[in-house]
């Protein structure tokens, strides 16, 4: 699981350029798939079929977008402005690496007024994106040739293993939550099933859950089940978060379907599947807000890995937390049978 | 060919000893006498053709960083910053801790859990924590004690042909440049100075200068290149690629008149790439050495560097040359500089 996160985390392509990507993604899929495919969107959806006709379908779903940067303008001396894709806090850029990716992908790092040449008062106010450059080193001429405006930028946060089975690296959220899909058609494959699995690794979620709102309509799935991270709790967030290695965050509230939670719980408990209850009163800020409106309504539940510093460079999570998810999932599809449609009635 | 190698120790202000003994290693050969002092700066002597005069250069060997303060309950590091560094710059990035190099970061509360007036505010140093992925407090402890230092946790890459990017290019690209010119041999007897603890006070000069009570010093350092978007173009004291910077004056030195004027006469003559440092801020170990034994003769010949004291320096690597050429010019005709 730790490599296959790592790997994925190295990936680079923000909202609107998973194009970069996929071709990765389909590939760590395909080992374990009996179809994969890309759907207009960009959508990677792989398949298990359990061959029976009239089977369930369901859906288990990460998305596979990160936020980064987009190029505004290059200046005469070279230097470039940029925008946001997505909810990037300002505050973690300066003195940050990124990668730009032109004709070529080309390096950079984040500069802003030297120290000495601020007053006191900026010195005590977060930069503004707007005040902050790129600085390639290469003259306006040299950048000119290979970037353009509107070519998209991501931030460097090289993978690190931590202390107790805790990883940092970027866009853990939500490439963990993909390696999750992943090991969990690893795990129930070869196994019997009931239902047609479709792993789908979504585009554009940190724009507003463009990506997961097609897949749903094209699957048509009798359950979704949402893949995402949650904040986890550090020493400036204390009351909204969940402690890193507490299991699978496992969500409750009028945006999920209470049996299907039911359901999850159930088998978290009865398999020793470490996990937590996450309460939200309302929109989730996940695909599952997306999914459960899709078309006719789709019974729709939401699972979470526990993730500090979520959209910086040093995202945090622990590797059994993400080892957690894939086997609730796996253990879920495995025991859909033929009284779903039952259990699900309210 | 050091510089390399240089950037990539981790020795925060008062932890040089790994950086130091790499550079006693590979310069050992050309020593004719090491001393190494006790607050660590590593001291090289070079006999000189001709005893009668004392030359002393200097680089330091420190880092600016972090030295661990704190272990919370739940295992997060609390740390102190070492040597002057802008908070704004340190959020959101890697850190390696103590002699082991354990890996860390350093987070902030997600964008999506702040307040509207967080959004511009600077956390202070003291709410910010380097996060290791301790379970515990007692599993933190196992891996981190008290005082170890923190460093950067940066690679070195070449930027483009010329520049390049790493961390601590303040002031390895000096120690570099010492490495290479104590290969041949001077006209007086030189003492090649790696001082430490410069980030913090410039005291490891302060002490050496009194052991060498050299005639004439030269300081070699790595400073702010502030030729940078944001700033407007009158605020582009030095510009990258412009050569060595020759300070005339900074916040602590102002340096001998006629000895920077020669400086930049003779990278005229020699067609060295220069530039005058025109700003009066920062301070180097020219300041501690020019006040020493009733005043020593002291310039200042600087790498231009930008985003100094951050995670990632811009460095380009003909205007480390050049520094190397002149501080060369200057040890070869040295009678010119008295």
């Amino acid at each position: 699981m730790k490599e296959l996160i790592r790997k994925l985390s190295e990936l680079r392509g923000i909202s609107g350029s998973e194009y970069r990507i996929s071709d990765e993604i389909i590939n760590q899929f395909k080992a374990v798939s009996d179809e994969v495919y890309k759907d207009n969107l960009g959508n990677v959806i792989a398949v298990k079929k359990c061959k029976k006709g009239n089977a369930p379908r369901i859906m288990i779903e990460a998305h596979m977008d990160e936020i980064g940067l987009m190029v505004r303008d290059i200046d005469e001396n070279g230097f470039i402005g940029f925008v946001n894709i997505g909810g990037v806090d300002g505050r973690i850029l300066p003195g940050g690496e990124v990668i730009i990716h032109g004709l070529r992908d080309v390096k950079g790092v984040i500069g802003a007024k030297p120290p000495h040449l601020q007053t006191a008062d900026e010195a005590k106010t977060a930069l503004k994106m707007s005040d902050m450059v790129i600085d390639t080193g290469l003259t306006s001429e040299q950048i000119r040739e290979i970037v353009s405006v509107g070519d998209t930028i991501t931030v460097k946060g090289d993978f690190r293993e931590l202390l107790s089975d805790n990883v940092t690296g970027k866009s853990l959220d939500d490439r963990a939550g993909i390696a999750a899909l992943i090991k969990t058609f690893e795990m129930i494959s070869g196994k019997e099933l009931n239902a047609d699995i479709y792993a789908v690794a979504a585009v554009c979620e940190e724009v507003g859950g463009r990506g997961a709102a097609v897949a749903g309509y094209s699957i048509k799935p009798d359950i979704a089940i949402a893949i995402d991270v949650t904040h986890g709790v550090t020493p400036d967030n204390s009351k909204n978060g969940f402690e890193l290695g507490s299991g699978v965050a496992i969500a409750k509230g009028p945006n999920l379907h209470p049996l299907v939670v039911d359901r999850l719980l159930g088998i978290a408990k009865e398999k020793d599947i470490k996990y937590t209850i996450e309460v939200e009163g309302g929109d989730t800020g996940t695909d599952a807000w997306i999914l459960q409106v899709v078309d006719e309504g789709i019974p729709t539940a939401l699972l979470s890995i526990p993730l500090r510093y979520m959209h910086t460079t040093v995202e945090t999570l622990n590797i059994k937390d993400a080892e957690a998810i894939s086997k609730l999932l796996a253990e879920f599809c495995l025991r859909i049978d033929d009284n779903m449609e039952e259990w699900l009635c309210f | 060919m050091f510089l390399k190698k240089l950037c990539e120790f981790d020795c925060v202000s008062g932890n040089e000893k790994a950086v130091r003994d790499y550079i006693r290693n590979e310069i050992y050969q050309y020593a004719d006498e090491i001393v190494i002092d006790s607050i660590g700066n590593l001291i090289v002597k070079r006999t000189g053709v001709s005893s009668k005069k004392t030359v002393m250069l200097d680089a330091h060997t420190d880092e600016v960083g972090f030295i661990i303060s704190g272990i919370t309950d739940k295992g997060f590091l609390e740390f102190k910053t070492v040597g002057g560094i802008d908070t704004r710059v340190i959020i959101s990035k890697r850190v390696r801790v103590g002699k082991n190099k354990i890996p860390g970061v350093i987070g902030i509360k997600a964008i999506h859990l702040l307040e509207k007036s967080e959004r511009n505010e600077v956390p202070k140093i003291k709410s910010l924590y380097i996060d290791i992925g301790a379970s515990s407090k007692e599993e933190a402890e196992k891996y981190v004690e008290l005082g170890d230092y923190a460093a950067f946790d940066t690679e070195y890459e070449d930027l483009t042909d010329d520049l390049i990017k790493a961390k601590a290019i303040d002031d390895r690209a000096g120690c570099a440049i010492l490495m290479e010119l104590i290969k041949e041999k001077p006209k007086y007897d030189t003492y090649f100075c790696f001082s430490a603890q410069e980030e913090v006070g410039l005291r490891g000069a302060k002490i050496a200068v009194n052991r060498i009570k050299p005639d004439i010093a030269l300081a070699i350092e790595a400073t702010t290149s502030s030729d940078v978007a944001p700033s407007e173009e009158k605020d582009y004291v030095i510009r990258l690629g412009n050569g060595a910077a020759v300070s005339f004056a900074d916040g602590a030195t102002i340096a001998s008149e006629e000895f920077y004027k020669k400086l930049l006469s003779v990278a005229e003559e020699e067609g060295i790439k220069a530039q005058t440092k025109a700003a009066i801020t920062g301070g180097n170990d020219a300041g501690a050495i020019h006040l020493a034994q009733g005043g020593i003769k002291c310039a200042t010949i600087s790498v231009p560097c930008r985003y100094i004291h951050s995670p990632a320096g811009i460095a380009s690597k003909a205007d480390i040359d050049s520094v190397k050429q002149l501080a060369g010019a200057f040890l070869r005709r040295i009678d010119e500089f008295y």
